[in-house]
């Protein structure tokens, strides 16, 4: 028998989502039935907002990034078996670690290059604060969830104490955040963009080689043995719990490379709310894309349309905006249903 | 009181039951023995109502019952103490009492167990955390619900499994107080010394048949004979390899891991032996397998691989639980191969096909390379695994090489293991077909209760020591 191509594979993924658009359209349909508002002009309105233009799509993009790189890792810690809720806080100590640097500025140093050097502490923040969960799991009997639901705390007071503390605006320290960095040390953003083409570039490359690593590489297969069996894996000669590490510290560092982005490339400075959540809604996606890579970019790419269109609601319709989350939690409700459904079928 | 007719079960294609008839009458303990599949539990799974049987009737006080469910055995009167404690641990011993109690007044709960209690010569603390307790006081507690329950026909399933001495003396005291009482007790049992000084008739099965029934007192010789078939003629069987240096030694590893653990266990297995583990399930074997693999560690004493190649990747163990311990669920057949083989670090959609292609056809596994471990059968799913053990190996640990095999592909997996064994390798495995040890091995370990209390080249010793040994006499 032949691998099926890759064609063939979308194609199937296409079909079998078909149920799962149907039930959430018709869920969300229903909801704005009853609250009494029509469908069809708050699809207008969120279009407007998002896609007339294209400044407006590449603020859409902005969001792309951040969400397609958490997603990124979390399809490294769902392969390992592994619930990284932790991820929030992934993100926020990678934008501490690249705060640091680019606060150090380091003068001897081309902006460019401490740029670069301020991703890789982005990156090493992110997963050594994975790695703390990690080890908790596997030295501590922690589950990694609640491990890392309780690193999320932690890591938003740390930011909290920086941004009020060591590291607050000249005379006051407020929810606004740090200083603005040095123009130099912002990732440069042509005139008319929202979103750095150097991050939309490193996005991309992260998702491919993150499908190439984890479908295609020995390390990725002995990764995805290890979630879906570890005792198994032992008689593979296979350590579950270095396997474990590697993954979260894998995802760790990808959320923190969203976290150091926003950074550099959105604010320009440490604010408060830096993850805005992406972390958690990564974990939507997945779910949504039932752990598989493929429908990622997609997924999140529709995400993020809901959350850039949804600011228009308040605007033209009054409507808060909160209406995004509800549409993506009927989504992902109706993935998670569908896919349970199949599952208990076939059991 | 209770009597079954010609009691059949089938699963799919396979007979569990095959004309059972048993009768127990009240006041009286009736032993009901068998090796390994002989049908025991499924009878006792009947009689509790748990499953339906396919033909056959029961009758309780000469009337027709249905016992289509667990509920309406109880109603019956009907209790069983299984051989896991069927408890919540995290609770008193005074809740885990009252759980589906039709009174739950604690006041007088605790007193229908102190009462009990006394009765029995059981101390046993009502606030004490079940949990804490030892198999045989967490015995204690559920033999006194069902006491209180009014159960009138009391099913114990290898009661003495696990627990000490002197409860077993206690608990011997309370069937024979009940029995005389006038309840009916059935004892479902391998060893031979507990039928002995507690039954009043026995039933032996053999392959989902009755294979005699004996009056006490009990002739021995009779009783083996039937619980055992008879050894088929041994033809085939290959020569003896001459053992050569020790390849895994064991010096008195104690440990509590499983049911009964292992009771200091003192043996060297030799380069070129195959080596066959009897016992009855669970008397260690399993626990044995997994200290040797490095799954386990021991509590005390030492394991220990003289040769340091043997440690790393020179050893492989095959579960009995192919699919949940052995192979990975939601990986295909040629992801198996490409984990278990030398792979390149990038894996293209051609990666190890045309090796796993070979393997197919050499293994005769139904499926293709991209078939998921868990869409083969369970024959298929042991030709798999037999596939993944790397030609270097040197320490071959196997739980239940053939279950699940026809006979046909039981002997091909005998012959592939045998051809394919290097002369400074060993085999030890674990059957509970006695034929499987006799007929393969050189020598063999025999189980009881955590201890190895039987070691014997396979020529030198025969079915009935064996199967002596197994029921604990030596």
């Amino acid at each position: 028998m032949k691998s099926r191509s890759i064609q063939a594979r979308a194609g199937a993924a296409i079909l079998q989502s078909v149920p799962i658009i149907l039930l959430a359209t018709g869920t969300v349909c229903l909801l704005l039935f009853a609250l009494d508002f029509s469908p069809i002009a708050i699809i207008r309105a969120m279009a407007a907002g998002s896609l007339t233009s294209w400044l407006k799509f590449s603020q859409l993009l902005s969001i792309w990034v951040p969400l397609l790189l958490c997603s990124c890792g979390l399809l490294f810690t769902f392969r390992a078996g592994l619930w990284n809720i932790g991820i929030e806080g992934q993100v926020v100590m990678g934008a501490i670690g690249a705060t640091i640097l680019l606060r150090m500025n380091p003068g001897f140093l081309p902006p460019p290059i401490t740029i670069i050097a301020a991703m890789a502490a982005a990156c090493i923040g992110g997963s050594l604060w994975g790695l703390l969960a990690g080890i908790l799991k596997s030295r501590g009997g922690v589950n990694e969830i609640f491990g890392g639901l309780g690193l999320n705390f932690v890591a938003q007071g740390i930011i909290l104490y920086l941004i009020f503390g060591p590291w607050k605006r000249a005379g006051i320290a407020s929810m606004s955040g740090t200083d603005i960095f040095a123009r130099n040390l912002w990732l440069p953003t042509p005139v008319g963009w929202r979103v750095a083409p150097a991050a939309l570039i490193t996005a991309i490359a992260v998702f491919i080689l993150s499908r190439l690593f984890l479908n295609h590489t020995r390390f990725g297969l002995k990764v995805k043995a290890v979630g879906l069996n570890p005792e198994a894996s032992r008689l593979f000669h296979i350590h579950a719990d270095r396997y474990g590490l590697f993954a979260i510290m894998v995802g760790g560092a990808l959320a923190g490379l969203a976290g150091g982005l926003q950074v550099t490339g959105v604010y320009h400075r440490l604010i408060p709310s830096i993850s805005s959540g992406y972390g958690y809604l990564g974990l939507l996606v997945v779910m949504l894309a039932n752990y598989k890579s493929l429908p990622v970019p997609l997924i999140t790419l529709f995400f993020a349309w809901l959350a850039a269109g949804s600011i228009q609601l308040p605007i033209m319709l009054r409507i808060d905006s909160s209406l995004s989350g509800v549409i993506q939690g009927a989504c992902v409700l109706s993935a998670l249903l569908v896919h349970g459904l199949r599952t208990r079928r076939q059991g | 009181m209770i009597q079954l007719v010609n009691i059949h079960k089938t699963f799919g294609k396979v007979k569990a039951l095959q004309g059972v008839n048993l009768h127990v009458r009240p006041g009286s303990i009736h032993g009901i023995i068998g090796e390994n599949g002989a049908g025991k539990s499924t009878l006792m799974k009947i009689l509790t109502g748990f499953i339906a049987r396919t033909s056959g009737s029961i009758l309780l006080d000469g009337r027709e019952v249905a016992l289509k469910t667990p509920e309406a055995a109880r109603k019956l009167g009907i209790g069983m103490l299984y051989q896991e404690p069927l408890d919540f641990p995290k609770l008193s011993v005074l809740d885990n009492f009252m759980a589906a109690a039709a009174d739950t007044n604690p006041q007088r709960q605790a007193e229908i167990i102190t009462r009990l209690s006394n009765k029995f010569g059981f101390t046993l603390n009502p606030s004490s955390r079940q949990g804490k307790l030892t198999v045989g006081e967490r015995q204690q507690v559920e033999l006194m619900r069902l006491i209180r329950d009014q159960c009138r026909i009391l099913i114990l399933d290898e009661p003495t499994t696990g627990i000490s001495g002197e409860q077993q003396k206690l608990l011997f005291g309370t069937l024979r107080r009940l029995r005389d009482e006038g309840k009916a007790i059935i004892l479902v049992s391998h060893k031979l010394a507990e039928i002995h000084s507690l039954c009043d008739r026995v039933t032996i099965l053999r392959h989902g048949k009755p294979a005699g029934e004996q009056e006490k007192p009990f002739n021995e010789e009779q009783l083996l004979q039937a619980m055992f078939a008879a050894l088929p003629t041994r033809s085939s069987r290959p020569p003896r390899r001459t053992p050569g240096k020790p390849i895994l030694t064991m010096e008195e590893v104690s440990t509590t891991a499983g049911r009964v653990g292992l009771d200091r266990i003192n043996t060297t297995i030799h380069e070129g032996e195959i080596v066959g583990l009897a016992g009855l399930d669970g008397s260690g074997q399993s626990i044995f397998l997994q200290m040797a693999y490095g799954l386990l560690s021991p509590e005390q004493g030492r394991v220990s691989l003289p040769d340091a190649d043997v440690e790393d990747v020179m050893r492989v163990f095959l579960p009995a639980d192919r699919l949940g311990k052995g192979l990975i669920a939601g990986l295909t057949v040629r992801e198996h191969q490409l984990l278990a083989g030398a792979t390149p670090f990038f894996i293209h959609s051609g990666c190890g096909r045309d090796e796993t292609k070979k393997a197919i056809n050499t293994f005769s596994i139904i499926g293709t390379p991209d078939t998921m471990a868990e869409g083969l059968s369970g024959g298929n799913q042991q030709r798999l695994l037999l596939s993944l053990i790397p030609p270097q190996a040197r320490l071959i640990l196997l739980e239940h090489p053939t279950r699940g095999l026809d006979l046909q592909s039981g002997r091909w997996t005998w012959h592939y293991l045998r051809s394919h064994l290097p002369d400074n390798g060993a085999i030890i495995f674990a059957s509970p077909e006695l034929d499987d040890i006799m007929e393969q091995a050189d020598r063999v370990l025999v189980f009881y209760n955590g201890a190895i209390i039987l070691d014997r080249p396979t020529d030198q010793t025969g079915y009935r020591e064996v199967s002596r040994a197994i029921t604990g006499r030596v």
